[in-house]
């Protein structure tokens, strides 16, 4: 995919090292990534827990500085956060004194490229989106998990960015919304054709969601595999029945347990 | 209402006819009036039952001067001077009314307290937001705050009469002394306790330092900064009262101490009524404050 269309996003030999609070050494989180991204395309990065896939997420949206390698976006090294990306967090992480159309507003309020009006109206649309229509001034504290996480989307659809980044955002649903939002996101998604990463655990979500899928390795955190998924869109939920579906669970599974067991045997040994 | 719909359509086997609807059962009765002013009823009883109680030691008094004789045993009742009853405490308040000086008390006590305190809330509001905003403030400033705080501030009155004199001055001194630690510190630590997810947000979406500031600090710390006013409250009505008694030429706390050491309990009573008052009513205007500001917090329940 990232073959026929234009490399929106590439990170070379991409490293990030954490330093322990009150220590001086760092750990190593990322290490040396190389990943391509086309434009519109839809990445899902999956991966043993731990294994700094946050990290990576949060280093292209410019929130952690790099150790080592290069981020590089439309042809621009990225530096810090910026307009052209948007960040999904995996808590709703909404300011619990604004409503939600005050939260929705937040972050183009924050960027302050559109103001007044003309942000208000977009991030009404953008509400609707998302079908919180009629919420507009409800309180955070007055909606469900999911809601929440609607916001939390619309909020960051609202800045109207390139690439859209979304870290587990529906990790801690329960599995009957967390379809549900599946479903959305993909509807959402058809109607923007925007570049998404999406970070999750979930096999299932990623095969479901993804044009292709990274497996990253036990911590570091590297590359190890890419499968794109060949499966028609739009795809709706019975497609997770499908033998092809089934098959590419499988392929990531096999390789996911394959580096969880490498990791618990590293443990093993340093204990 | 499913159980309701499915028991009017039943239909009884051999009859025939229509089963009437089985009466719900579970349908929540509309509270009582009691019910719904529960609170302030059962408050009101008992603050009445209190009053009563305490008023009908003036008739025991009365009828037994000497005491209440109970075979050997003798139950003394303490007299008016050790503790008046309701009615000789507002008698004694009527009185004062009327002797004109209250009026004046009352007003250089409020000047005091509303003086002291005000300055507290600027400077301790200011104050606190700069020490949770910056670290190595906070490093220099900690010291002076632990030292002040660990100590009553009243111990510092012989000093500030000495700087300020007896007039109102010293008074307010010891009123911002008193609130200022308590706002300083909450509001500090308000900005402190920031949610870290919230600050990310902000940097996610390329928020200033002013930004972050104004949108996540300031309305993220207020509910600290209204508990650390609800404190500074009680220490400042302290501080009024004490430095007051210790000297003062006018005042709610110089009039109890007059009072007290001419044995006119009845109007120590008074003046204790009148400083309750006050701090009950600044206690409540803050938190129908704290009700508007915390709309969005979710309710315990």
């Amino acid at each position: 995919m990232a073959d026929t269309v234009g490399v929106k996003l590439e990170a070379r030999g991409v490293t990030v090292h954490y330093r322990r609070r009150r220590s001086e050494d760092h750990f190593l989180a990322v290490d040396r990534a190389d990943l391509e991204v086309g434009e519109g395309e839809f990445v899902c990065i999956v991966g043993p827990s731990g294994c700094g896939k946050t990290t990576f997420l949060n280093a292209v949206d410019g929130l952690l500085p790099l150790t080592g390698g290069s981020l590089v976006l439309d042809g621009r090294a990225i530096t810090g956060p910026g307009p052209d990306r948007a960040l999904v967090f995996q808590q709703p992480s909404l300011l619990p004194w604004r409503t939600v159309l005050g939260n929705v507003i937040y972050g183009v309020e924050l960027r302050g490229a559109i103001t007044g009006a003309e942000a208000r109206e977009r991030a009404q649309r953008h509400i609707e989106l998302v079908g919180l229509k009629g919420f507009e001034d409800s309180f955070p504290s007055e909606l469900s998990g999911g809601m929440q996480q609607r916001v939390n989307l619309a909020r960051a659809l609202t800045t109207d960015p390139e690439v859209l980044l979304l870290d587990e955002p529906f990790g801690a649903l329960d599995a009957q919304t967390r379809e549900t939002m599946q479903l959305e996101l993909l509807r959402i998604w058809n109607q923007t054709r925007k570049t998404a990463i999406f970070i999750t655990h979930d096999i299932v979500e990623a095969v479901y969601l993804a044009d292709r899928v990274i497996v990253f390795t036990a911590r570091p955190g590297r590359v190890k595999m890419s499968v794109p998924i060949g499966l028609p869109r739009p795809r709706d939920l019975r497609i997770k029945r499908e033998p092809r579906f089934l098959e590419y669970e499988l392929k990531i599974w096999e390789s996911i347990r394959e580096e969880v067991m490498r990791s618990n045997d590293m443990e093993e040994r340093v204990a | 209402m499913a159980v309701t719909d499915r028991a009017t359509t039943r239909v009884a086997p051999r009859s025939g006819t229509i089963v009437e609807p089985a009466p719900v059962l579970a349908v929540p009765k509309p509270d009582t009036w009691f019910k719904r002013n529960e609170s302030k009823v059962i408050g009101t009883i008992s603050v009445t039952t209190f009053l009563v109680l305490w008023q009908s030691l003036g008739f025991v008094r009365a009828a037994w001067p000497q005491g209440i004789v109970l075979g050997g045993l003798k139950l003394a009742v303490p007299p008016t001077l050790f503790l008046p009853v309701p009615s000789e405490v507002i008698l004694a308040f009527r009185d004062l009314v009327q002797g004109g000086e209250l009026a004046q008390d009352v007003a250089v006590s409020l000047q005091e307290f509303a003086i002291g305190y005000v300055l507290a809330v600027v400077v301790g509001v200011l104050l606190g937001l700069g020490i949770g905003w910056y670290r190595r403030f906070s490093y220099a400033v900690d010291p002076f705050i632990t030292f002040f705080y660990a100590t009553p501030r009243i111990v510092l009155l012989p000093l500030l009469i000495i700087w300020f004199g007896i007039g109102i001055w010293s008074k307010i001194a010891v009123v911002f002394l008193g609130a200022f630690f308590a706002i300083v510190i909450n509001t500090a630590a308000g900005v402190r306790n920031l949610d870290a997810n919230l600050i990310k947000v902000a940097r996610s979406f390329g928020a200033t330092d002013l930004q972050l500031f104004r949108t996540i600090a300031l309305p993220g710390s207020v509910p600290f900064v209204l508990t650390g006013l609800r404190l500074g409250i009680g220490h400042a009505l302290v501080g009024v009262v004490v430095g007051e008694l210790v000297a003062a030429q006018h005042g709610i706390g110089r009039l109890m101490a007059i009072a007290g050491s001419t044995f006119q309990s009845d109007k120590v009573f008074a003046g204790l009524i009148i400083i309750a008052s006050a701090g009950m009513l600044t206690t409540l205007l803050l938190q129908r404050l704290e009700r508007r500001y915390e709309a969005w917090r979710p309710r315990a329940n």
